[in-house]
This record gives structure tokens, sequence and C-alpha cells, in this order.
């Protein structure tokens, strides 16, 4: 009896991985290997946490491997059909995106990395979505898309996959140092009727099952992020809302300084790690 | 017609003669089924791809009929014996009669 106890003990103790925790698989995007665990960058190791890890290692390997090739990426349609507005003309201006910014390949790249920014010129954080569509409405002369409308995160996906492997690096210091400790706040207050904040699950509980599904670390350098579920992209301030909405709490809106915040934040968590939008999960 | 119609298809630049290669096609097409209704109830007409085929150098390599069920973006993959260098073409058909093509070349 107490040998069957033993070994059961053994057993599990010589389990691989702990169930629904991240997995020891390296991810890499058409042959190009990305740094989807890294070093904790000092918003995250102050929380005790010493590893950056990719939402990508908390995923079943069918949902991996999707994204591991770009042309099983569904996202990449989406980016395909931003890359065809990218060169339409549009506006009172007369002008595309490419009049100004030529091909995406170079202009684009590393954008995505330090995004969300401050804007010296304009004094306000913008996100990258803020960014076109200022760019929409005062270079072009045409009508801002809707915030987190299939447009947008279209043009958000074309943008982010020029960074595709760069680190993300997002400004904590300076004017950008207001908006991480109002993020910060955000982060760790328990909204909603079960009353959890952000830290609860992506903090304190990561790699743990929550119902039927595994818990992440809530990095967000996979974003924008084609979800199967909804078999459409999803943008960061889309998962934020429908998290604290899961809290069954009053959510803020997307592109909503409150968001715009804890975007800043969230990023900053996850400094370090490759940009691999627009990436797929379940 | 169908708006945002793209075809997309994977084949590898290169194999041996006699080489098996898996080849990955994929159009993003809205396949609307004709059962579903809009704002104001009116039936959406059906708008699908309702054939693809694959020929390599004329002669038929696959040849499949698409019924309404099948959903957004249909995406095939399947393999194909290279005998010799040639030209893979790919045919999709729409129900409003357009026909999209691509042609990939292979060497050996």
């Amino acid at each position: 009896m107490k040998f069957k106890a033993l070994t059961a003990i053994a057993a599990l103790l010589a389990a691989p991985a702990f169930a629904g925790g991240a997995d020891d698989d390296v991810l890499t995007i058409d042959g190009q290997e990305m740094m989807s665990k890294v070093a904790a960058a000092p918003a995250l190791a102050e929380t005790g946490i010493d590893t950056a890890i990719s939402g990508w290692h908390f995923r079943e390997d069918d949902t991996q491997a999707m994204q591991m090739d770009t042309f099983d990426n569904p996202a990449m349609i989406a980016v395909d059909q931003a890359l065809d507005a990218w060169n339409a003309v549009e506006g009172t201006a007369d002008k595309s995106c490419a009049s100004c910014h030529g091909a995406p390949e170079e202009s684009m790249a590393g954008v995505r990395a330090v995004y969300p920014k401050w804007n010296e010129a304009a004094g306000e954080m913008r996100t990258l979505a803020m960014q076109i569509n200022t760019c929409r409405t005062e270079n072009l002369g045409a009508e801002a898309y809707k915030y987190d409308g299939a447009e947008m995160t279209a043009m958000e996906a074309l943008i982010t996959v020029q960074s595709r492997g760069m680190p993300m690096n997002v400004a904590t210091d300076g004017p950008a140092a207001e908006f991480f400790d109002k993020g910060k706040e955000i982060y760790y207050t328990r909204y909603g009727i079960l009353e959890l904040s952000c830290a609860n699950c992506h903090e304190q509980n990561y790699g743990n099952y929550i119902r039927a599904d595994h818990l992440s670390q809530g990095q967000i350098n996979g974003f924008p992020t084609y979800r199967l579920k909804n078999a459409g992209l999803v943008q960061v301030h889309n998962r934020f809302r429908g998290c604290i909405r899961d809290t069954r709490g009053e959510t803020f809106a997307v592109g909503s300084p409150e968001f715009v915040a804890l975007e800043v934040y969230v990023s900053a968590r996850g400094n370090g790690l490759s940009i691999e939008g627009p990436s797929v999960r379940q | 017609m169908a708006s945002g119609v793209k075809p997309r298809v994977k084949v590898p630049s290169k194999a041996a003669a006699g080489d098996v290669v898996t080849i990955k096609t994929l159009i993003s097409h809205n396949m609307e089924s004709g059962t579903r209704k809009d704002s104001s109830g009116n039936v959406i007409p059906r708008s699908i791809i309702w054939r693809f085929t694959a020929d390599f150098n004329g002669q038929n390599v696959v040849d499949i009929v698409l019924a309404a069920a099948i959903s957004t973006n249909p995406y095939f993959e399947f393999d194909a014996t290279v005998p010799e260098a040639g030209d893979f073409k790919f045919t999709w058909y729409d129900d409003d009669g357009s026909v999209y093509e691509d042609v990939k070349s292979i060497a050996v």
C-alpha cells in the first residue's frame, strides 16, 4: 500500500510539465526563431517573476503550429487585405499610405515594437491605432477607422508583421511614466462582481487552469491576435475589455485613456519578448 | 460579386522527379451559404466557391466540388507526385461565374 502511494508520487514528480503550464517548444515563424521566453524586464521582475513567457507556450500543439507557418496563419489574409488598403488612394489629399511611407516592409519595421508611444507634438500617449487614425484624418483627409473595426485591426496586423522577431521595447520613462503608473494601478485593481484584477489570473495563476483553459502571463507581444473562437482578429483593447467583462464588471471602452495606460504597463511587462503578431490563439 | 477574393498557393519551388510534394491552397472568400438573413430579414443569396481544380501540365490532379456548409476562406492541402518540371494551375469557380486562377512553376 505504502509502495503504491510512493510510486504514485514518483509518477507525479516525473510528469514532464505542469498541466496547462508553459511548454518547452521553440517558436519559429517560417524558420525565424522568436524570443518567446526571455529574462523579465524590470516591470515584470519587480513582481517576482523571472521569465517573461509568450502566450504561445500555453496553447495546444495544433494552435501553435498554425502560427509557425505564415501560410497556415489565417491572420495573413487580413494582412493581404490591409496591403491593398495601404496602397489605395483615399481622402481629400489624394494620397495613400504608400505615398508618404513607401513599402511597409521598410518604413514600418520596428514601429510596432515601440508603441504605445508618447507624441511630443500632440502631447498625448498614442497607441498604434490612434497613430493610424491621426495619419488618416490629418494627412490623408480620410475618415478615421473605427478603433477596433476590421479595417483598423488588419492595418495594425500589416504594420505589426513588419516588426516580427524584434524585441518589444516600450518606453516607460519621461512622459510615459505617468501612464505606466496609472496602468499599473488598473492592473492591480479588482473589478466586477468576481472581484478579480489582472494580476489574480495572469501574475498569480499563470500556467494553471481557468475552467478548461490555460492561463497565460497575459503578454501582448502577439497582438493583434487571430482567435479561432472568433474566426477573426482581436486587438489588445478587445482582449482587455473581454477580461474585465468576464469579471462581470463594467468595462472601459476600447481606445479609452484607461486602456491606453494599461497597454503601456502591460507592454512594459513584456519588454524583450519578440513581436510575433499576428499570432494565433484558441 | 464577392469582394476581397484573393487566392493564395504554396508550392515548393523545387523537387526531385518522382517526389511527393505537399501543396497548400487558400482562397479568401465569404462563402455565403444562402441560408442567412440580413438585418431586415431578407435572405442573403448564396455565393460560394463551388468547384476547385488543380492541374499539372494539363493533367488533372484534384477536382473538388464544394457545398454550402463549407466555411469561409476554404483551405485545401494535398500531396502530388511530380514526374517532371512544369506548372501547377489552380482554378476556383465562383457561384457568380467568376473564375480565379493561379499558376505556380516547379523545377526538377
